[in-house]
């Protein structure tokens, strides 16, 4: 019947046509959760510039990576100013990523009874992996009489 | 895909560095756990691990792919944001790839010369530094 429609009235016809779009998508405007997914993309990417090169630089360049022992982190995290930095590392670069992951399972998954196993699976995921890496940096305590006990001691030794 | 134009390439590495760290994050995640709920000796010994010749040279992988998905992810800002910006599609892919070289030449350095039992991190040497 949409044939024999499409027939009567040529003009109206659809033909596939390329359109032109730069960048990587477009901006979306629903303002539902996928306009707030494409933005959280950009704020939590830009953020993560200097978060993650911060924190590479202080990890492998600054101090190297065999240096950044169990007593290396009970001194650095006498600082609360390191916890909440880990902590907002972590909050933003664990969706940051798997929301990125759920767009190209996007591009794959053609089903919807896959993507809904599949996306769930990453939403738990977000879950579980966002609370393991809180819990260690927010409930972290030394084991007393392991470590130097100041910030002084360690930088000194 | 953009049939082998910069778009293509700069669209190709964005989603395979972006998994490569994210990978990396999850694994990252479970040996910091071990600090917390296991104990600083089993942290110590991954740390170990970490600290091996051939982990060096994977973690100059994920150096590269933050590098590139930092620079590339501003690339793509840009073009969103600025819309002119796509005449130069061409000339800011090279500029991703010219930044993320020059700022992985140093850095690998540093996390490759111990290999080679040069130490050349931090102004204690070798010994942990703290900011």
């Amino acid at each position: 019947m949409a044939t024999t429609q499409q027939e009567a009235s040529p003009q109206v016809r659809r033909k596939p046509r390329l359109v032109a779009a730069y960048g990587s998508s477009s901006k979306p405007t629903s303002g539902g959760w996928e306009t707030f997914s494409w933005y959280f993309l950009r704020v939590s990417g830009v953020a993560l510039i200097f978060l993650v090169i911060i924190h590479l630089l202080l990890m492998h360049v600054i101090n190297d990576v065999s240096a950044t022992t169990y007593c290396f982190v009970v001194a650095r995290y006498q600082n609360p100013f390191w916890r909440a930095y880990d902590l907002l590392l972590l909050t933003l670069a664990l969706p940051h990523g798997l929301n990125g992951l759920r767009i190209i399972t996007d591009d794959y998954l053609h089903s919807r009874g896959w993507r809904l196993v599949v996306q769930s699976g990453l939403f738990l995921s977000l879950l579980f992996f966002w609370l393991m890496g809180s819990m260690t940096i927010i409930t972290f305590q030394p084991t007393p009489g392991v470590c130097p006990t100041t910030h002084t001691a360690m930088v000194s030794r | 895909m953009y049939r082998g134009q910069s778009g293509q390439w700069s669209w190709l590495f964005h989603r395979i560095t972006g998994m490569g760290v994210l990978l990396f994050l999850l694994v990252h995640i479970v040996d910091i756990t071990l600090i917390g709920f296991v104990s600083g000796k089993v942290y110590d010994d991954a740390l170990r691990v970490f600290s091996t010749g051939i982990v060096r040279l994977v973690s100059l992988a994920l150096i590269a792919a933050v590098l590139y998905h930092a620079f590339n992810g501003v690339r793509i800002i840009l073009v969103d944001f600025w819309p002119a910006a796509h005449k130069f599609q061409r000339q800011m892919f090279i500029g991703v790839l010219v930044l993320t070289i020059a700022g992985f030449i140093p850095m690998g350095f540093f996390v490759v010369a111990p290999i080679f039992g040069h130490c050349p991190t931090g102004p204690n040497g070798c010994q942990p530094f703290l900011i």
